[in-house]
Formats: C-alpha cells, structure tokens, sequence
C-alpha cells in the first residue's frame, strides 16, 4: 500500500463493495486501494463489470441502498465512506466533483444549463444568482463552448454531445474542486469530438492544477492523459505502474494483452488487431486462485488455487502475479 | 409560435366534439317516451296542447332543434320546464359558485395531499408511511362516496357534533369540510398512487444521481430536479380526475343539500326536464373539454421537449 | 397461457390481504344466496308492529327493520345478491364488447384502427354516467336497460387493452406465417389472438365487476336504478341515509356490506393485476 503523504488528496484503502441478493452475495469490488495527488492524473482501466464505476460511485457516496461498502475513503484527509450526507454534500460537487459518462442521460432534462450550473456556486460558494451567472458565463467560455449566453438559456437536449461533455466539464470545475472523477468522458461521443474533448481535459488540468480520476476500458485515452494507471480485474486491482513503464515495462499478463490490444497505444493500424478471448468473471464467483488465470497464457497450477497478492507491498508500482512477465 | 398553433388546433378539434355533444343529447332527449309535463294524473287535452304550444313542443323536431342551437349562440339554454319562473340559465348561474367551490376546492386538495403523500411514501419505501398510504388509497378507491359521506356525517354530525350534517348556508365553511373531503378522496388516492410511482422511476434516473453528486441538499434535489418529471403523468391524470370531482359532485350535492348545479341535473333527470338536463349537460362537457386544453398547456410547460414536437 | 394462471394463483398465494379478500366475497356471495332462506321473513313483507327497530332477535328481525318495518336482513342480502348480479352481467357485457371491439381494432391496424381508438378517446374523456342517467331517464327503469347502459361505461377500457395485446400479438411471427398461408382472419382470431388474451381480459375482469357494481348502486341511490319494492344495496343506503339520526343501522349495515364487497375486490384485482405487471416491486 502506498505511503499516504501530505500531497495525497484522495486516498482509498482496502474498498469493497458487496450487493446481497437472494441469489447471494455479489462482490463487485474487492479490497482495492488507491491513492490520487494534488495535480496528478490517475487512471483506472478495466474492461466493462470489472467494478471500476463502483470504485468511483463508492467513493462519492452514490451507491444504491442496497449495496454496502466497507474500507476508508479519506479525501483531504477526512474519511468519506459511510460519512453522514451533510458531511458528504459539503464536498461532493465542490471539493471533489464527478463528470459522468452519458452527458444527455446525465442533465436534467427540463433544467435550463444556466440554471445547472449556477446552483453549484449558489448552494457551494453562497453567492447570489446573478454572480453564479457571471461565473458560469466566464466558465464556459474557458471550456470553449462557442455562443456562452446562448448556451446558459438553453436545455440539454438543444445542445450537440461535444457541447453537452463539455458543460459537464464546467461543471465540475466551476467550485476549483481539489480532485474531478471523470467516468467514460469521451465514450458516448463521436470520435471526432473525443479528440478536442482529451484536448480540453489536458487544458483545464494545467489550468486547474486538480487531482484527476479518469476511468476507460481505452488504455490510449488513459495514456494520453494519466501519469500513474491502475488496472482492475474483476474487481481487484491486478497492478498499480506509471503509464510511462506501459508500453515496456508492463508485468501482469492482463494488461500487457491490454496494451496489445489498444491500437492507438501500439500504433498498429493494420494486421492482426489481437483480441482477448473468453469473459471476465462475474461478481457472484469467489473463486480461489486468481481471477484472470482461466484466461491467462502464463497460468499454472498454483494460479487455480492461491490467489496473488499485489507485491511489493508499500510501493507505488505494484503487479499482483504469481508469473508476472518480466520488465 | 409552434405553441399557439398547436393550440389552436386543439381548439378546433374540442369545437366539433361539442356540437356532436349538443346534437346527440338533444335528439336522444326528444326521443324519449313521455315529456316534461307528465304527471301522475293526465293534464287535460287542451291545457297539454296549450304548453306544448308555448314552449315549441309541436313544431317538428328539427325547428326545434335550429332554434335550440340559435338561442344557444345567445348563451340562452332556453327556460326550465320544471321551474317555471327561471331559465336554465338562471339555475346554472345559481348553482355554478357552489359547485365550482366544491369542485376547485377538492381538485386542490386531493392534488397537494395526494402528491405529498405520493412523494413521502416514495422517499420512505417500504415504511409505515408508505404501507398506511398503500391502504388509505385503496380504501378511498373502493368505497363510494355515497357511503363516506352519511357514515363521516353520522360521525361527525350527529355523535360528535362537531360538524353540520348538510345544507349549505351561504358557504358556511363548517358545511363545505365534509363534502369537500369526501369528494377529494378518489382523486386524491388515484394522485399519490401515481405519484409514488412516477418518483421512483425519476430516482432511478441518471440525472438524479448527478444532482446528487453535486452535493446539493435532498429538499433541492427533489424540488427542482425531480417534481416536474414526476408530476408529468399526474398532469396526464388531472382531466379524469376533473370528470370524477364532477360525477362525484352529483351525489355529494344531493346528499348533502347543497344548491348547485349537480343536484339539479339529478332533478332534471328525475323530472325530465329536458332544457335543464341538455343545459348541465352541455356545461359539464365544456368544462371538461377546456380541462383537456389546459391540461396540454401544463404538458408543455412540464416537459420542454414536447414543445419541439408540437 | 397456462404459464400466466399459474403464475396468478402462486402471487395470489403470497399475497394474504388478496387471499383474504377474495375469501370474504365467496362468504358473501354465498350469504347472499343461503341467508334469506334461513331468515323466515320477505323483502317486502311490512311488519306494521316492529317500524324502525335496531337488530334484535324478535321476529327473525337480525339486521333490525326499516321505517316500513321490512325485514333488513333478507332486503340487505336480497340487494347484494341483485347487485352482484347486475355487477358479473355487465361486467360480462362490457368485457364481450370491449374485447371484440379491441380485437377488430388491433387486428386490422392501420387507419381502421385508428378510427375506431379516435372514437374510444373521445368517449373516454366524457363522464358517460350522465348518458347512462340520460339513458336510464329516457327509456324507464327496465332491468335489461340497466344492465346494458352500466356496461356501456365499462367496455372502453377493455377495448384498449385488448386491442395493445392484439397488436402486438399481431406482429409476431407465427401469425405472420398463418396469414401468408391462407388462413382467414376470423380463424386467426380464434386460434391466435383470442387464447392470449383471456388472461388479460380476466384480470382486469375483477377489477372491472366493482366498477359496475359501483354504477349501480350509484343509479340505485339516486333512484334511476333498481325500483321498489325490490332492493339494491344503493337504493337500501339511499334510505339509509335519510334514516340516519333515528336509525342509523339501515344506513351502516347495507353502507358496510357494499364498502366490504369492493373494498374485497380491489383488493383482489389489484393482486392479479400485480401478478402480470410487477411495477410496483
């Protein structure tokens, strides 16, 4: 686990997230630890029910009823998990804010985009409505949305997706929060627009110097923007490594099939586009050995039954693998 | 603009529903075996024919019925035949204040109970709140107000004393709670089932969870993000709910004695008294077909999206 | 189709507030049909010695008498069983039109159907209960008018339910394939269409007997309904009401029994209804 230091913002340890049913029990995210720094971008990689959007809706206290969540949460120092909701609403969507992955899914539909953003800074920095205006006016601008006082009367579904990705990214900035999670940003995009959309998130990290959580199955999207990635395997985190050491220096076989198969990071255009075969678990098996091993060209025997815990412990680059390939 | 268009359209499909209302029901009405001045002993041939005469009952049928339509256009409903010193239109300006109170007044109570109770139940699932909701709507449904109202009134009136039982007393309001109440009940059950419903399906959504993470309090995320999606399909139910506050609103006024429109209209029934029966009818229709228009402007003001389709 | 009566019964079972009510209407019905033979009085018999007498023992009077010292309790279970009568006919009535009407409709499609659900719009948006008092006033107080007028209210929303389901009943494959091979429609009716809907058709059955039962008694206590001498459990609560300070028993008894009986049936088509549309879960 890593050592917490005073630049850590956001700091997870040992999260699990369970949903009981009549089925059983469902563990969809299962002793994950990690740790964000002022201005420093974290990613989360994964493919889809690896339990990446639980880690991140656990963190901002959004999971349903029905699921609970065990570890610590501490932002800033203060634990957030299981807080009470005054606690949680005094630094959701100011401190710590989220972008989501739908941005039309994920707009009131019947809210002027005005109105959205200025209750931010109305309920967060207490101000009146016309300085909320002013600031949201000045917000959308620095997100270069190209007509701002058109696009404060208007409602989601008037605007494009880029437009709509980008008023989520103004609004999570609009409170100077210390740490943004953005889920999926670019997914539901045209690929035309989820180039300016990477451009605009590096831009308004430079500016904003804040924490960044990104979460993609796009390992490329997460190399563009990431300094550090952590890659999670149903529901655990299979290693913990710089994105820098990606493209040489990756250890567990998952992502090194990962990387191969993200054709933006290889740059392969043509040939053989390589794929993964066979399915990630799901979250109802406990199973002993490790998760990938049915899937794993490297396994052996004891992959089956002891499952490998991430090592070095205490390190910032960590792989959890009993044959991990060598760097 | 597309608004004031669509609407107009609107307006042009209520007129003709109108008129086939008017035609219908006068027809059927002359149809009838019997007239208006039948009574238990036959009046003699001569007097008959003599108010046959007087009031147009012998001109063929379709006289009567242009005349009918021209006094119409004039906002004249034509004289009771029952009542003989008043026209209809005297009878309706008499009892449209004591319905329309009995009506508004129920409308607003059976909508501001029945949404709040609606949303508490949807807030607190599966809590006392909930499950005491479940069973009052269900309990207000089935049990007709011609029961609720002489059981509360027996209750209330007689051993508790702490309401009168009937009349109406220039609109005493101590004579309107009852009434008002029992009238309420239906819609007010049909309202928060709905809007129960409705909530739960708007927590679910996307959107909400945003407004949530942006660590805005519970009153403002549900007032301003949740209540207009969910109050879409109770705006759907506001015209039925108008029509059975006005089918109610005939027993209610006849048991409890108050002088409005409703009572009349079972009177005319009862006494075939053909120009008032055709009078309340035609009101009754307007009423319910200008609820319809208004109802389509919530629509619009409710969901913007719609107004790009209209 | 037998997937959904078992699925019904198995909800049914579950659900203890269904099972109890459906057993409190079996005891009524069956009160209603037993119990006046039991009683040695008539409906129509005035017991000039006993006028407004409270429930008691004398003279068989169980349910106590009205101002004309008619028995209560054999007028009270006379008038369930005329109102449930009135109730399954029309009900029967309105399901039969409704469901043919709904058919035809959803089976044809196109601009017939489009017309004919026009015309079930617009009769759903006018409060029908004044054409049925219009109709009840105009043509006397024969029974049989009764029963056709109360199911003239209650076929319209079978019609639209049934018409949903034959459209989309409609569209699958297997009818496609019977059309394209010949058969007639009125076969395809028969064989396809009107098997999947029944169940339906049943559930919101229950749910629509109260609803007759309410317009009759509604009739009955403004008296366009069923007439004197006979009783209905409205027109009994109508004289109930008037009764109410000096004899409050003839308004509670009948008043209870008829709040009792729909109350019964919601609740029993409610449970139903849950079985085949789990919204609420």
């Amino acid at each position: 686990m890593p050592v917490e230091s005073t630049d850590s913002a956001l700091q997870v340890d040992a999260l699990s997230v369970e949903y009981a049913s009549a089925a059983g029990v469902s563990r969809v995210v299962r002793d994950v630890s990690l740790e964000v720094r002022r201005g420093q971008c974290l990613g989360i990689v994964g493919e889809s029910g690896s339990g990446k959007s639980q880690i991140v809706l656990a963190i901002m206290g959004l999971l349903g009823a029905r699921a609970r969540a065990r570890g610590s949460v501490k932002f800033l120092g203060k634990q957030l998990l299981s807080a009470p909701t005054a606690t949680l609403n005094a630094v959701r969507g100011a401190k710590l804010a989220m972008i989501f992955q739908d941005p039309l899914a994920s707009l009131t539909p019947h809210l002027k985009i005005g109105v959205q953003l200025g209750e931010l800074l109305v309920r967060h920095a207490r101000v009146s409505w016309r300085e909320a205006d002013a600031r949201s006016l000045a917000m959308l601008q620095r997100v270069r949305i190209a007509d701002p006082e058109q696009c404060m009367r208007q409602y989601p579904h008037e605007l494009s997706g880029g437009m709509r990705q980008r008023v989520m990214i103004a609004m999570s900035l609009l409170c100077e929060p210390d740490v943004v999670i953005a889920d999926e940003p670019t997914t539901a995009l045209d690929v035309t627009v989820q180039a300016q959309i990477v451009d605009l998130l590096r831009a308004m990290r430079q500016d904003f110097r804040m924490g960044l959580v990104l979460i993609s199955h796009d390992l490329g999207l997460i190399a563009a923007l990431a300094e550090r990635v952590v890659v999670v395997y149903a529901g655990r985190v299979v290693e913990n490594l710089a994105v820098a050491d990606l493209a040489g220096s990756a250890r567990h076989p998952y992502t090194a099939a990962l990387i191969e198969c993200a054709p933006t990071l290889t740059g392969r255009r043509q040939g053989y586009m390589p794929t993964l075969p066979g399915q990630p678990p799901g979250p109802e098996t406990a199973g002993e050995g490790c998760a990938f091993a049915p899937r794993c060209a490297r396994a052996q025997a004891r992959c089956a039954v002891e499952r490998p815990m991430l090592s070095p412990p205490d390190s910032a680059t960590q792989v959890a693998c009993h044959f991990p390939l060598s760097p | 603009m597309l608004t004031i268009r669509y609407f107009l359209r609107r307006l042009g499909g209520a007129v003709p529903t109108l008129f086939l209302i008017v035609t219908a029901s006068f027809f059927l009405m002359r149809l009838a075996p019997g007239g208006p001045f039948d009574r238990e002993q036959a009046l003699p041939a001569d007097v008959a024919a003599n108010l046959n005469s007087s009031y147009g009952l012998d001109q063929p049928l379709v006289a009567q019925y242009a005349r009918y339509l021209g006094a119409l256009a004039h906002g004249d409903f034509g004289p009771s035949f029952r009542y003989r010193d008043f026209s209809v239109t005297d009878l309706i300006a008499q009892g449209m204040p004591v319905t329309l109170s009995l009506g508004t007044l129920a409308l607003a109570l059976a909508l501001g109970f029945g949404v709040l109770l609606g949303c508490l139940a949807a807030l607190y699932r599966h809590s006392f709140v909930d499950y005491a909701t479940l069973g009052l709507t269900i309990a207000a449904i089935a049990i007709p107000s011609f029961v609720l109202l002489p059981f509360l009134g027996l209750l209330f009136g007689i051993h508790l004393h702490w309401l009168p039982v009937a009349g109406w007393q220039g609109g005493d309001w101590r004579h309107l709670v009852l009434p008002v109440t029992v009238l309420s009940l239906p819609p007010l059950a049909y309202i928060a089932r709905m809007t129960r419903a409705s909530l739960l399906e708007v927590l679910r959504k996307p959107y909400l969870r945003t407004a949530f993470a942006k660590g805005l309090p519970m009153h403002t995320v549900i007032l301003r993000h949740a209540l207009r999606p969910t109050l879409l399909p109770v705006a759907g139910y506001l015209a039925p709910a108008v029509a059975s506050i006005m089918t109610g609103s005939l027993v209610v006024e006849t048991i409890a004695g108050l002088p409005g429109i409703g009572r009349y209209l079972v009177q005319g029934a009862l006494n075939r008294d053909y120009t008032l029966v055709l009078g309340m009818v035609i009101v009754y229709s307007t009423v319910l077909i200008a609820m319809g228009l208004l109802v389509d402007l919530l629509y619009l003001w409710l969901d913007p999206r719609i107004r790009l389709e209209a | 189709m037998s997937g959904l009566w078992t699925a019904a019964r198995d909800r049914l079972r579950l659900n203890p507030v269904a099972r109890t009510a459906s057993y409190l209407i079996f005891f009524v019905a069956l009160l209603a049909l037993v119990g006046p033979l039991l009683n040695p009085n008539r409906f129509d018999t005035l017991d000039w010695a006993h006028p407004a007498t409270p429930p008691s023992v004398i003279h068989a009077h169980w349910f106590g008498t009205d101002r004309l010292g008619r028995d209560l309790f054999v007028r009270t279970l006379d008038g369930t069983r005329i109102s449930l009568a009135i109730g399954l006919f029309a009900t029967a009535v309105s399901l039969v039109v409704g469901a043919l009407y709904g058919a035809i409709a959803g089976y044809a499609g196109g601009r017939l159907d489009r017309l004919m659900m026009r015309g079930v719009e617009i009769l759903s948006g006018l409060p029908l209960i004044f054409f049925v008092i219009f109709l009840t006033v105009l043509f006397g107080h024969h029974a049989l008018l009764l029963f056709l007028s109360i199911g003239a209210v209650g076929w319209l929303t079978t019609a639209r339910i049934v018409r949903g389901q034959t459209l989309s009943i409609r569209r699958q494959e297997f009818v496609e394939a019977a059309i394209a091979g010949g058969a007639s429609s009125f076969r395809i009716i028969r064989k396809h269409v009107i098997p999947n809907v029944i169940g339906t058709v049943v559930i919101y059955a229950t749910l629509t007997v109260p609803q007759m039962i309410l317009y009759e008694s509604f009739l009955s206590f403004l008296g366009l309904g069923v007439q004197e001498p006979h009783a209905s459990l409205g027109s009994l609560i109508a004289d109930g009401a008037a009764e109410m300070e000096a004899a409050p028993w003839i308004l509670l008894i009948p008043g209870g029994l008829l709040a009792l009986l729909l109350l019964c049936f919601n609740l029993v088509g409610d449970g139903l209804r849950d079985a085949l549309d789990p919204q609420e879960s």
